[in-house]
């Protein structure tokens, strides 16, 4: 298959007219890349993530996924093809542990024979023992939450996962684990994941790139190391206000 | 002889009196359901009708009961008979809380619950079953509550135009002046809003998400 899996070819969106958070955006996205979109608060990551599944759409311009305009899409089917993880995982209070890892398939009606063993499959590959299956979300951790999130959202094997700060409200040595497992599975599953950050130090560690945003623009798409190395007075600045420590997590060894 | 006395001796037209009551609240409280649940939901859906709805709904409850009772009674079809008239004001009294609770508890709904659910391609029925109105469903019961609570005591005044229920006996003692007979009613219409309260609060706090 060639081509990228998600393309943004001159992409504004505005809230209103007038308030617009994203302006001229070009972007691609290979198969099997992590792209990370690093920015601070109001950069326009968030919306950028939310035009990948049609959530919201553009203004101007168009954004492809695997080849067709979003707005080509049917909504429903687009989005059962796109994993999704958010900031607090955003699973159902009422739905136990298993039902909401099997949203998708169920959903989709596979048989229910199937979806049980997809849902320990799933829970066995994001590390949660087997009996929390019947658990609701509330008798679990923030990082057993989180996993389950991640979970649910690989139930329907989709090429695509979109992450928006998905391990932001948890702690440090919850996250730091919760990212060495991403990168594990990502080397095993080979997805296509557009992962939001404002965090430096988790871009350099998850990304095979990074693009910068500010105030609704694209700065520039680097790899961790040109990231690092480059001259640009903005990345400089985020350089400096995440000090030395992020060097050595671009030096993991991905090219 | 008191009022238990009363009661005892008379318990076939207290039971009468009492189920009659108790159809009115049920089939009054149900109709408001099937009327104000998709009204709530509605109202959810289209924002500009949710000013005229709740007002509306808000103008019936400021309605002095006698008064609701005396306006229908010209309606046709609706004044033809009492039972169906106190019926019907009892249904529109029990519209508010119905449409408020249903409205408050879906709008009460976590934002990134939903956007977790749309994100992951349910349609919008699927949202509003699945999720937005089990989600709810501890705060529609207890405007059901509420409403029946309100419906025991307004079903009372029904008696006036005719349409028994426990306000016969309240009636009959206001007008030879017996307290044991306003008792006789009272104290029964009392016991049924305790035990609907009481009864609804449990189902409510098992329905309850959290």
């Amino acid at each position: 298959m060639n081509g990228a899996a998600i393309e943004f070819r001159n992409v504004s969106y505005a809230f209103s007219p007038g308030h617009e958070l994203l302006t001229g955006l070009n972007l691609q996205v290979q198969r099997g890349d992590t792209l990370v979109l690093l920015g601070r608060s109001g950069s326009g990551k968030t919306t950028t993530l939310k035009l990948i599944n049609h959530l919201v759409a553009p203004t101007q311009g168009e954004v492809h996924v695997e080849g067709r305009a979003t707005t080509a899409w049917d909504p429903i089917r687009l989005r059962r093809g796109i994993g999704y993880v958010i900031q607090d995982a955003g699973l159902f209070p009422h739905f136990t542990v298993e039902r909401n890892i099997g949203l998708v398939p169920t959903i989709e009606e596979w048989p229910a024979e199937r979806i049980r063993r997809r849902v320990a499959d799933l829970l066995s590959l994001v590390g949660l023992d087997a009996g929390l299956a019947r658990r609701y979300p509330r008798e679990l951790s923030g990082g057993q939450r989180q996993r389950v999130g991640v979970a649910r959202a690989l139930a329907a094997d989709p090429p695509i996962l979109l992450m928006d700060e998905p391990f932001g409200a948890i702690d440090a040595i919850t996250r730091a684990e919760l990212q060495r497992e991403f990168l594990s599975l990502q080397k095993r599953l080979q997805k296509t994941v557009v992962f939001v950050t404002h965090d430096l130090r988790e871009a350099l560690l998850l990304g095979t790139r990074i693009a910068l945003m500010e105030t609704g623009r694209l700065v520039a798409t680097l790899a961790p190391r040109e990231f690092v190395g480059s001259g640009d007075p903005l990345i400089k600045q985020y350089l400096d206000a995440f000090g030395a420590a992020p060097l050595a997590s671009a030096d993991r060894g991905i090219a | 002889m008191n009022v238990f006395q009363f009661i005892v001796q008379n318990r076939g037209e207290v039971v009468g009196l009492t189920l009659e009551h108790l159809w009115m609240v049920a089939a009054s409280t149900l109709l408001a359901v099937v009327i104000g649940l998709p009204l709530g939901v509605l109202i959810t859906r289209w924002p500009r009708l949710n000013k005229p709805v709740l007002g509306s709904a808000n103008i019936i409850q400021t309605i002095p009961s006698l008064a609701l009772f005396g306006f229908l009674l010209p309606v046709p079809w609706i004044g033809a008979r009492a039972e169906r008239l106190a019926i019907v004001a009892l249904t529109l009294y029990a519209l508010l809380p119905l449409i408020r609770n249903t409205y408050a508890g879906i709008k009460g709904v976590d934002a990134s619950v939903l956007e977790a659910g749309r994100a992951m391609g349910m349609t919008n029925r699927q949202l509003l079953f699945q999720v937005e109105l089990p989600l709810a469903l501890g705060v529609i019961i207890a405007g059901v509550r509420v409403a029946t609570v309100i419906s025991v005591g307004v079903a009372t005044i029904a008696a006036a135009i005719g349409a028994g229920g426990l306000g016969e006996y309240i009636f009959r003692g206001i007008g030879m002046v017996n307290n044991q007979l306003i008792l006789a009613g009272a104290i029964p219409a009392a016991l049924l809003a305790l035990l609907a309260d009481v009864s609804l609060g449990w189902v409510e706090k098992r329905l309850s998400p959290s």
